[in-house]
């Protein structure tokens, strides 16, 4: 009997009987490996940016780094440039998000009536979203071409234009061009995230609504999207997150040209950095923007958050 | 009064309420035309531009459907016995993509699916505060990194790595696994749990024994989109990589557009063989896709 004992002491006896880790201590272990990769490509690069953003640190200077404060943060929040790139980002933030959210209501609407063949719809609506940014920026200059691009070529045989037009190095239209390959790439994403919000709603409500003599349009405007706003209002602020930072689809289309009329804030960050050789106002540069998509982050999850209680 | 309906269910609607169904189907059939025309047209524009001869991409007024159709382009570019510098190039990103981002798929659910569980789970101190901190990595601008991440990389020797490439994504896959993950695992029954701990099973066990194969779906869907934003991310890529060592699609394509900018039908084909993983995962998985793209964006 001594000696039973004494071999469940060993710790060889059933495993139930070992003291289980408290709890936070799984949690730690269990949370570490991700805590760690994030840990050193996020927290400690964040880290060292703040730290550079302090200094005149450029490349074509080595060795002279003077301490500046500030000076970065307020030579930017003074320059015409910076505001210039700022407003363009917003510009094409407002409008793409509008259109997004316009049309891709729209889509959604028709993908939720019981239509025939919406099936193809749905299944084909998800390709323009799949297509990877970099392609969809490709695929457009391509349409864009002037000599020979397909949207010129549709226009003048259909009539609606005289001659061909030259898009994306008109400094006029070059923006409206982005827009465009953007809308195109993203109004199914958010139509796919609407038509789920709209399928959450009973069919019932809708039915009830009709009965009362509602007409399908306000039956639509007065109790459907009512019930989907909560969704609406989180698609519209996570799509203008996305893009207040574009930057593949308009350095690919347009490289920030023609004369800077595309120049985005991510654009015009990007350029300080890596074709001006000026690391210092390039790290302040992406604090400035990681400050503007930090506080629609917070406003994010917070609306997340309201629509998980309710 | 009461008579009316069946009156009118007897002789059928009435003229005017035939009529407007009529005109409201009509509408909604060529809404879904047009929008079925505008989804399509520029894919089947990029398409015929990858397989026409130049004379037919060149031509003006243009003609929509080229007279000759040829694959050498494709082969130049994938299987060709003489590969030219950009047909080399093309390969290895092509090579490298695939790699990188099924490392980057694997590395990130592992860490991201451990880490969910005790998020869904378990009960300690700053539970709520450290998913928040893991999210606001997620929506970190790139543009503020790259700078400390170019130097960090190039002092540990690994610019110009695809193993570099490896670890800056999966800081942004894996809060998003995470925060996938999480909410899948809160919907399935915490009965399952205890059962398999009352049976002996530690933490870890249960994880792997009973979460992991109920929630398949969730980790499928999961899995393709972190492929997806890996196959996707393009300024990262731009900064880090530097030759065909670790030059992922979308650098390859930008180079492209660089060194043949004119030549249409090439970058016409480079891009619809860089879109064909991406577009043939969301065509065949697309209920798992669409179900990912709802519970990581709309849902808390």
């Amino acid at each position: 009997m001594s000696q039973a004992l004494r071999v469940r002491a060993a710790g060889t006896g059933p495993a139930h009987a070992r003291r289980p880790w408290p709890e936070s201590w799984v949690a730690a272990a269990f949370i570490a490996p991700a805590a760690l990769v994030v840990l050193f490509v996020v927290v400690v690069p964040l880290a060292r940016a703040a730290w550079m953003s302090l200094f005149d640190i450029s490349l074509v200077r080595p060795g002279d780094e003077p301490f500046v404060g500030l000076g970065n943060y307020i030579e930017q929040l003074t320059s015409g440039d910076f505001w210039a790139a700022t407003w363009r980002a917003l510009w094409f933030t407002v409008v793409s998000t509008g259109l997004e959210l316009g049309l891709g209501l729209a889509l959604a609407l028709l993908m939720d009536q019981p239509l025939r063949f919406r099936w193809l719809l749905r299944t084909l609506v998800i390709l323009p979203w799949a297509l990877p940014t970099i392609v969809n920026a490709l695929m457009w200059r391509w349409i864009d071409n002037a000599e020979y691009g397909a949207l010129n070529a549709l226009l003048t045989q259909l009539g609606i234009l005289h001659s061909y037009q030259v898009w994306l190095s008109n400094s006029d239209l070059a923006m409206w061009m982005v827009i465009l390959a953007d809308v195109w790439k993203m109004t199914p994403l958010v139509a796919i995230l609407l038509l789920a919000a709209l399928q959450s709603v009973s069919p019932e409500l809708v039915e009830a609504a009709k009965v009362d003599g509602a007409t399908t349009l306000q039956a639509l405007r007065h109790v459907l999207l009512p019930l989907i706003v909560p969704v609406i209002l989180i698609v519209l602020v996570l799509r203008t997150m996305e893009a207040f930072k574009v930057f593949d689809i308009v350095w690919i289309m347009t490289g920030g040209g023609p004369a800077n009329a595309t120049q985005t804030i991510a654009i015009y960050a990007y350029q300080t950095a890596y074709q001006g050789y000026d690391f210092g106002r390039g790290a302040a540069l992406g604090y400035l923007i990681a400050l503007v998509i930090m506080v629609l982050a917070a406003v994010y999850l917070r609306l997340l958050g309201r629509l998980g209680r309710t | 009064m009461a008579s009316l309906p069946v009156t009118a269910a007897r002789h059928g609607p009435s003229a005017g309420v035939r009529l407007r169904r009529a005109l409201r189907g009509g509408v909604l059939y060529a809404g879904m035309l047009v929008a079925l025309v505008v989804i399509l047209a520029p894919f089947a524009w990029l398409l015929i531009s990858s397989v026409a001869e130049p004379v037919d991409l060149l031509s003006r007024p243009l003609h929509w459907i080229p007279a000759h159709i040829s694959f050498d382009r494709f082969a130049a570019l994938t299987v060709g016995s003489s590969p030219d510098d950009s047909a080399q190039s093309f390969r290895a990103a092509l090579v490298n993509s695939s790699i990188i981002a099924s490392s980057v798929t694997i590395l990130s659910m592992a860490v991201g699916t451990l880490a969910a569980y005790a998020f869904a789970r378990l009960h300690f101190p700053g539970r709520s505060w450290l998913i928040l901190a893991f999210m606001a990595t997620y929506m970190l601008p790139p543009i503020a990194l790259i700078l400390p991440l170019y130097q960090i990389m190039s002092a540990l020797h690994l610019r110009d790595t695809p193993l570099a490439l490896i670890i800056i994504y999966a800081s942004f896959v894996t809060p998003f696994v995470i925060w996938i993950m999480r909410g899948y695992i809160e919907t399935i029954s915490s009965e399952l749990d205890d059962a398999a701990r009352v049976d002996g099973c530690s933490r870890l066990g249960v994880l792997v024994r009973v979460i992991v194969p109920v929630s398949a779906p969730g980790l499928v869907s999961t899995g393709l989109l972190a492929f997806l934003m890996a196959w996707d991310e393009f300024l990262y890529a731009l900064i880090i990589t530097q030759t065909n060592a670790s030059k992922t699609l979308p650098v390859a394509i930008n180079d492209f557009i660089g060194r043949h900018g004119v030549d249409f039908g090439l970058l016409a084909t480079g891009g619809v063989i860089a879109a064909l993983p991406p577009v043939i995962i969301a065509f065949v998985f697309q209920r798992y896709i669409v179900a990912g793209l709802t519970a990581g964006s709309v849902k808390g």
